[in-house]
C-alpha cells in the first residue's frame, strides 16, 4: 500500500495547481446560458493549455494520464472551485466510447472537437417508457438507402440545447430479444427532424431536455460498434460514467461539507452535540467515498476496465450528498431555504442524485447480481 | 498511489485464512463458546508462528512489521471468529510499544511478542473497568482514563471474571491497586489499537456478509432462491456497502499508522466509527436474511453478532468517534483558515 502520490503524480498535481491558479476563470455567472458559455470558454482555455482531456491517449491529443492523474485532475478542479468543462459528456463518455468502439474515421472526425469544446455532445439513452429498463427503449431506426431514419422520444437529455452531436441508442431490430436489437448512433442535432424542448426540474431550472425525433437522418457511417451491438456499446458509456465522475463528485461533496462545517462553527452550532454527531457522520461518509474510489482505481489499474464496483461509489456519493444537503438545511435553519441562500437549491438538486446515471435501486441490483453473484431479480 | 496490499501482505492474508479455516472452524468456535474456554493449542500455534509479535520491534523479539500486517491478521481472526486472547494482547502491546518508556517496553514487550506473558487494554473510570477482554490470563493490563493510561502488573490488580453476551471471548472486571503511568503518546498508541480492533470488525462483517449471501442463494421460498427477491438482494448489497466502506477506512488507518502518522488521529476515528457500525449492521442483517434459522442457537451467525456488540463497545463506540471526527475536522479547517 502506498497512498501517497509518487514523484510524477505530485509533479502533475503541482503543474496543474499552478496553472489553475494562474488561469482560474472566477465565479460562474448566473443563468443557464451564461453559465454554459462560461464553461465552454473555460474548456477552450483548458484545451489550449493541453488540460482538457488528460486521461485521453496522446495520439488523440490527451496527456495519456494515468487513472490516478485523471483523479487528481478532477480533485484539483473541484478543490479550486473551478468549473467543470462544458463538454463533460463528450470528454467522459462519448470520447472514451469512440476510442473503444469507433472506427478510424470516427476517431479522426469527432475526438478533437470534443476536446476543444467546439462540438458539444449529449446522451440520448433514457426514454419516457425506458428509464431503469433502458434496454426496452422504443426509439426506432429504419434503413433509408445509405442512411437511417430515427423516430422517437428521449428525456433527461442534459445539454441538448447546446449540442452538435448526440450519443443515441435506438432499436434497429424489433424481432430480436430486447438487448440485441439496439444500435448506437452518432446523431447530428442540427437538422429538421430533431426538436429540443427544455424540461423544467424541481429546482425550476431547465438543466435537462426532452428530445423529439421525427425521421431524423443518420448516415450509416455514424453507427458505432456495429448494427445490433448498441447495448454493449452503451454499457461502455455507462461504466465510464459511473467510474469517471466519482472523484470530482466526491470533492464537490467535501467542499460543500467543509463550507457547512465552517458556517456551523461560526454560528456556534457545532457546540450542539446532536449537530456535531450528524456532521461527523457525514465527514466519515465523504472520506469513505474518497478512499473507496481510490481502491476502485487501484483495482481498475490492475484488472483493466472499470467494473461494476463503480456502482458502489456512485451509490455512496448520491446517498451521502443527499444526506449532506438535507442536514445542511436542517442545521442552518429556515434561512437556508430562502432565496438568498444557495443551500435550499442545492438540497432540491440533490434529489436527482439517486436517479441520474442509474437509480440507486438499479445500482443495488447490479451489485447484487454482478458483484455478489445473487440470482437475477424477480 | 496504490491502494492494495503488497505481495507479501497478500501472502500473510492467504496463509492466515487457510490456517484459521483448519484450526478455527465454526465448530471449534462453538466448542470454545459453549465450553466457555479457549482451545489453548490454537493460541500456542499462533504464538509459535510468530503472529503475536508481528508488529513488535525486533529488539523485543517481534517481527518488526507494521500495523498493516497486524491489521491483516486481526481481520482474518475476526473472519474466523477465533476464540483466543490474540486481539487483547495485540492491543495492549500497541499501547506499551507506542506509549511506554524504554524500561516498560523492555520489561513487557518480549512476553507480549512471544505470547507467554500477555497484555490487555480497556477504558476505565476511577481505576476500575467493568469489561476488560482477556484480563484474567494477562500478565499486564493497561487502563485508559481520559488522556492518561496506567500500566498495571497482574499482581497489582483485582481481576474478577464476568460473563458477557459474547462467550467467544473471556472478559473480566479489573480494579487497579497500583500501577505506573504510560507517559508517552497515549493518543497515538490508542489510535493504532483502534485500527487493529476495527480490522477484527471488518473480518466479522465480511464473514457474515458471505454467510448471508450464501444462504440467500440456497434458501428457496415461493419456489425461488430468496436472493432473487429485491427486498433480500438489496439488503445484501447494503451489507457490501457497509463492509467495503469500513474496509476502506480501516485499511487507510493502517496505512496512516505506518506511513503517515499525521493523518492517523482522524483516520483511526473514521475507521473505528465505520467498523463499529458495519459490524453491527451487517451481522444483524445476516441474522435477518437467515430468517427463523438465524434466530436459533444452532445457526452460527449469532456468535458474530455477539462479538460485534462487544467489539463495538470496546475503546469507545461510534458516537464518540463521530464527535472526534467533527472536532478534528473543524480544528483543521480553522487552522487552515487562520494560516
Amino acid at each position: 500500500m502506498d497512498l501517497t502520490f509518487n514523484e510524477s503524480e505530485s509533479a502533475f498535481r503541482d503543474e496543474l495547481r499552478a496553472w489553475i491558479k494562474a488561469n482560474h476563470p472566477g465565479d460562474e455567472p448566473a443563468g443557464e446560458d451564461e453559465g454554459y458559455a462560461f464553461r465552454r470558454e473555460w474548456q477552450r482555455q483548458l484545451y489550449e493549455a493541453g488540460w482538457a482531456a488528460v486521461h485521453w491517449p496522446t495520439e488523440y491529443g490527451g496527456r495519456d494520464a494515468t487513472l490516478v492523474e485523471a483523479a487528481i485532475f478532477n480533485e484539483e478542479l473541484a478543490r479550486a472551485r473551478a468549473p467543470f468543462p462544458a463538454n463533460v459528456l463528450g470528454l467522459l463518455l462519448a470520447g472514451p466510447t469512440l476510442m473503444i468502439w469507433g472506427d478510424d474515421e470516427q476517431k479522426q472526425r469527432y475526438l478533437d472537437p470534443i476536446m476543444s469544446g467546439e462540438e458539444i455532445w449529449c446522451q440520448g439513452f433514457s426514454e419516457p417508457e425506458a428509464g431503469s429498463d433502458l434496454a426496452s427503449l422504443k426509439s426506432k431506426a429504419v434503413r433509408d438507402g445509405d442512411d437511417w431514419l430515427v423516430t422517437g422520444q428521449k428525456v433527461w437529455t442534459s445539454g441538448a440545447q447546446y449540442s452538435k452531436w448526440c450519443m443515441l441508442v435506438a432499436r434497429t431490430d424489433f424481432d430480436a430479444p430486447k438487448h440485441k436489437g439496439l444500435t448506437y448512433f452518432i446523431l447530428d442535432m442540427e437538422q429538421e427532424g430533431v426538436e429540443v424542448r427544455p424540461l423544467r426540474q424541481i429546482t425550476g431550472d431547465p438543466e435537462f431536455n426532452e428530445l423529439f425525433l421525427e425521421n431524423a437522418r443518420i448516415p450509416a457511417a455514424n453507427v458505432v460498434g456495429g448494427e445490433g451491438n448498441g447495448w454493449t456499446v452503451a454499457l461502455t458509456t455507462l461504466m465510464n460514467e459511473r467510474a469517471g465522475l466519482a472523484f470530482g463528485l466526491q470533492v464537490g461533496m467535501k467542499v460543500a461539507l467543509d463550507e457547512l462545517t465552517e458556517e456551523l462553527a461560526a454560528s456556534g452550532k457545532l457546540d450542539d452535540p446532536m449537530i456535531a454527531d450528524e456532521l461527523g457522520a457525514l465527514h466519515i461518509k465523504c472520506e469513505i467515498l474518497r478512499l473507496t474510489a481510490y481502491r476502485g482505481l487501484t483495482a481498475t489499474m490492475k484488472y483493466g476496465q472499470p467494473g461494476p464496483e463503480g456502482s458502489l461509489t456512485k451509490w455512496m456519493w448520491s446517498q451521502g450528498n443527499q444526506e449532506l444537503m438535507q442536514f445542511a438545511t436542517k442545521a442552518l435553519g429556515p434561512q437556508a431555504l430562502t432565496g438568498g441562500s444557495s443551500w435550499g437549491r442545492a438540497m432540491l438538486r440533490s434529489r436527482g442524485n439517486s436517479i441520474e446515471g442509474g437509480t440507486t435501486e438499479v445500482l443495488k441490483n447490479i451489485i447484487a447480481e454482478r458483484v455478489l453473484g445473487l440470482p437475477r431479480k424477480k | 498511489m496504490n491502494f492494495d496490499f503488497t505481495e507479501d501482505q497478500h501472502e500473510i492474508k492467504r496463509t492466515a485464512r487457510e490456517l484459521l479455516a483448519k484450526r478455527s472452524g465454526l465448530e471449534q468456535v462453538r466448542e470454545a463458546a459453549e465450553g466457555e474456554a479457549y482451545d489453548e493449542s490454537l493460541f500456542t500455534e499462533l504464538r509459535e508462528l510468530g503472529w503475536t509479535g508481528i508488529a513488535i520491534d525486533e529488539q523485543y523479539g517481534g517481527a518488526g512489521l507494521g500495523v498493516v500486517e497486524l491489521m491483516i491478521l486481526c481481520e482474518e481472526l475476526g473472519y474466523a471468529l477465533a476464540a483466543s486472547p490474540f486481539l487483547a494482547n495485540a492491543l495492549g502491546g500497541l499501547m506499551i510499544e507506542h506509549a511506554g518508556s524504554d524500561e516498560q517496553r523492555a520489561k513487557w514487550l518480549p512476553g507480549i511478542a512471544s505470547g507467554e506473558a500477555t497484555a490487555t487494554v480497556a477504558f476505565a473510570s476511577g481505576a476500575a473497568s467493568e469489561v476488560v477482554p482477556d484480563a484474567d490470563g494477562a500478565a499486564v493490563i493497561v487502563l485508559i482514563e481520559g488522556d492518561a493510561a496506567t500500566l498495571i502488573a497482574r499482581g497489582e490488580a483485582e481481576v474478577e471474571p464476568v460473563s458477557t453476551i459474547d462467550p467467544t471471548r473471556r472478559y473480566a472486571r479489573v480494579t487497579a491497586n497500583g500501577g505506573e503511568p504510560l507517559a508517552g503518546d497515549v493518543a497515538g498508541a490508542l489510535a493504532r489499537a483502534e485500527v487493529a480492533l476495527s480490522a477484527e470488525m471488518v473480518g466479522i462483517a465480511q464473514r457474515t456478509q458471505e454467510m448471508g449471501i450464501e444462504y440467500a442463494k440456497e434458501r428457496k421460498q415461493f419456489d425461488t432462491p430468496i436472493g432473487a427477491f429485491q427486498a433480500v438482494s438489496h439488503r445484501c448489497a447494503q451489507m457490501l456497502f457497509d463492509t467495503e466502506g469500513a474496509r476502506s477506512a480501516t485499511y487507510f488507518g493502517g496505512w496512516a499508522a505506518d506511513a503517515d502518522p499525521s493523518q492517523l488521529a482522524l483516520a483511526s476515528a473514521i475507521a473505528k466509527a465505520a467498523a463499529c457500525e458495519a459490524a453491527i449492521s451487517v451481522t444483524a442483517s445476516s441474522i435477518q436474511i437467515h430468517g427463523g434459522i438465524g434466530f436459533t442457537w444452532e445457526a452460527d451467525v449469532h456468535w458474530f453478532f455477539k462479538r460485534a456488540q462487544l467489539d463495538a463497545a470496546m475503546l469507545g463506540g461510534a458516537s464518540k468517534q463521530r464527535a472526534r471526527v467533527t472536532q478534528l475536522t473543524a480544528a483543521s479547517l480553522a487552522s487552515a483558515g487562520a494560516a
